[in-house]
């Protein structure tokens, strides 16, 4: 073990400290990205305008509207001050901030909008050894990229708003390596299930995650997105996976990446970022990706999933101090101990959200889709996670097949995730979703979430019940 | 909205649930806010009211809504509380509420630092010390506990006491309302001198 070997987290770490962490004081962080949206910033500026502070860095700060925007086609600025004057008015407040600000904004109408997570790597500006921070947890999936990623609450936007820093205590290291080769069937999203199947919702509090092993070096950056974008619901801030050539030819001529000179120094840097050999974790788990099946949620939080030709666990599975939450949890999804979820009839699929709305996402549902029909009376929604994912499978005819299929194609946006801009479960219904959280009520009050890939969503599209992909496949 | 913390002595509303998430606490229908306030009948409103509207009948059994409890201002909760969203809406709809402090076994990492900067204080402390606080609490709601921040201790119900741990830095802030951003704002020197020597490779106003 050498003395010096260092994690990719201790290098991105080191490189950004203003100030070290003393005498209990936190550390000082420099912020390389801030993304930001309508929901968690307008507290953040307001407490800007009070003091009379400028926005520190304009030109590391990039702004986009997602959360609350509709996606229904037919929804324009004039009708949206009609049926959502509270959001309307939050998407108006952004505006008038960025511009007050000189801070750059993709607003509706916008080609490069998109949701904050997707446009992030889409437009290159994330990139390996940054720190990217926003106002909302799923910053994490900016990790897969090899950049220190984490959500931060608003008061703390308003802290990097005003100085391009954070005050932060260093996290601890947490490896989670994956080894083997995924069975046809299962994707990233899988992984990420069963992670947190494993280390349980709160397993990664205080921690960095680090993904590494070969079930994960063999993803493309989508997919890495994917896994990284849930570090959250394991608990972990951000999760990282180490750049390498899959990373560095994504990234290459996007917008916003370093080109000609610039690109060459970057790489170079860029290439000295992997946790060395011998360098220690403070924790390490090591899942078998070959054995990992399919995943779905039956609970009301992301560690509450199994897989898909499992059961439900009975009661004497579950720790005596934890019965009463896992009961509250099955009363409200309305299954029982020992039930399977595979044939449980459902209501709606959503395929969208910043953990599965990209072009890989949506090729993948596609293809289960073409040539098929969606269940009679199933609602199917397709929401793609940016303006220009939405124009790419438009051209490449992905979004004809869903419409062949019979789903509604809709525009970029949060969307049914969080369900702020009016796409929503009735109470009660049943979704199979490739989103997040099966949090009680995240997906419309009285919802219930069935969280999955976007291949279980297509197969469970096709069937109008919990489907194994491999089923509809084989 | 006070962001101080010194001591407080009053009862506990308990809510014997793990995994507590953002958004139970306080659900995304009231995250359309350009403000802090405002949120506190949003406040576990999916638990606390019938279909979650506030306008609607209480949930009589929900904690909140029982007379014994209705007074607290200490939340005594499961493990893990406060997990998923950053929403700072969550500790901004439980201290509009009137809450003071949370009593966990563990806190999400996002939820306790942002609670710590709106004076809401979080106070984890061992399995066994949560049991006793609920059995305590159950047999009589009228218990009262005492939160000495400066002393970092927890009075029980026993007539004992137990430390707890807290962000050394955020414990300075509550006690002597040192202002965070204004404390980020001082170290202007030390960012300038960063960003001479570390040129920003990124402009986002180029895209």
């Amino acid at each position: 073990m050498s003395e010096s070997a260092r994690t990719l987290f201790e290098k991105i770490w080191r490189r950004h400290l203003v100030t070290a962490e003393e005498r209990g004081l936190p550390a000082t962080i420099y912020v390389d990205l801030h993304l930001v949206h309508e929901v968690t910033s307008p507290q953040a500026f307001t407490e800007l305008d009070e003091r009379g502070l400028p926005v520190r860095r304009p030109d590391l700060t990039l702004a986009t509207m997602d959360h609350s925007t509709p996606t229904d086609p037919s929804i324009d600025d004039t009708r949206l001050r009609v049926l959502d004057p509270e959001g309307s008015a939050q998407l108006d407040r952004l505006q008038a901030n960025c511009e007050r600000h000189g801070v750059p904004l993709y607003a509706m109408g916008d080609e490069r909008r998109g949701i904050v997570h997707v446009i992030g790597p889409e437009l290159g500006a994330t990139q390996p050894g940054m720190t990217v921070v926003c106002g909302d947890s799923h910053t994490s999936t900016h990790g897969a990229v090899g950049a220190l990623a984490f959500g931060i609450g608003t008061s703390e936007v308003g802290h990097v708003l005003a100085t391009q820093c954070l005050l932060q205590h260093r996290p601890k290291t947490y490896e989670i390596r994956v080894d083997g080769r995924l069975q046809e069937g299962v994707v990233a999203k899988d992984i990420i299930l069963a992670v947190i199947a494993r280390l349980g919702i709160g397993g990664g509090t205080g921690h960095v995650f680090e993904y590494t092993g070969e079930a994960i070096r063999a993803l493309d950056m989508e997919g890495r997105m994917t896994v990284c974008n849930m570090s959250i619901e394991g608990g972990a801030r951000a999760g990282l996976i180490a750049p390498d050539e899959v990373t560095f030819s994504y990234l290459e001529g996007r917008p916003m990446a370093p080109a000609g000179d610039a690109w060459e120094a970057a790489l170079e840097e860029w290439r000295s970022l992997p946790t060395e050999e011998g360098a220690v974790y403070d924790k390490t788990t090591t899942l078998d990706g070959s054995a990992l099946e399919p995943m779905v949620t039956y609970g009301t939080n992301p560690g509450m999933a199994i897989p898909i030709a499992g059961a439900v666990p009975e009661d004497d599975a579950i720790e005596p101090e934890k019965r009463a939450s896992f009961r509250k949890a099955l009363d409200y999804m309305a299954l029982e101990p020992g039930q399977q979820l595979q044939g449980k009839p459902i209501d709606v699929v959503f395929v969208g959200s910043c953990t599965n709305s990209r072009y890989s996402d949506l090729m993948a549902a596609a293809n289960v889709l073409r040539g098929r029909k969606v269940a009679d009376g199933l609602r199917v929604l397709i929401v793609p996670g940016s303006d220009a994912v939405k124009r790419q499978a438009e051209r490449d005819g992905l979004a004809q097949v869903f419409v062949d299929a019979g789903a509604e194609w809709r525009e970029a946006g949060c969307s049914m995730c969080l369900a702020m801009n009016g796409d929503q479960l009735a109470p009660g219904q049943y979704a199979v979703s490739t989103s997040n959280r099966n949090f009680e009520g995240r997906q419309g009050a009285g919802g219930r979430t069935f969280l999955a890939s976007p291949l279980t969503a297509a197969a469970s599209a096709i069937t109008g019940r919990v489907t194994d992909v491999r089923e509809v496949l084989s | 909205m006070s962001n101080s913390f010194t001591r407080y002595t009053g009862t506990m509303a308990p809510l014997p649930i793990q995994n507590i998430d953002t958004d139970q606490i306080i659900p995304a229908s009231y995250l359309k806010v350009t403000d802090r306030s405002g949120l506190a009948s949003g406040l576990f409103s999916r638990w606390r009211y019938r279909d979650g509207d506030p306008e609607g009948e209480p949930v009589s059994d929900f904690v909140l809504n029982r007379a014994e409890h209705g007074a607290a201002r200490i939340l005594l909760a499961g493990d893990n509380f406060g997990c998923g969203s950053s929403r700072e809406h969550a500790p901004w709809a439980l201290v509009g509420y009137g809450f003071r402090a949370v009593i966990s076994t563990s806190f999400a990492d996002i939820f306790r630092s942002n609670a710590l900067k709106n004076g809401l204080l979080v106070v984890p402390v061992a399995e066994d010390v949560s049991a006793a606080l609920f059995d305590a609490v159950a047999a009589d709601p009228a218990t009262e506990v005492t939160i000495d921040l400066e002393a970092r201790t927890l009075s029980l119900p026993d007539g004992g006491e137990t430390n707890f741990e807290v962000d050394p830095f955020a414990r300075r802030c509550l006690l002597d309302g040192t202002d965070q951003l204004g404390y980020l704002l001082n170290q202007a020197p030390a960012i300038q001198a960063f960003e001479a020597a570390n040129p920003a490779r990124l402009d986002t106003r180029s895209g």
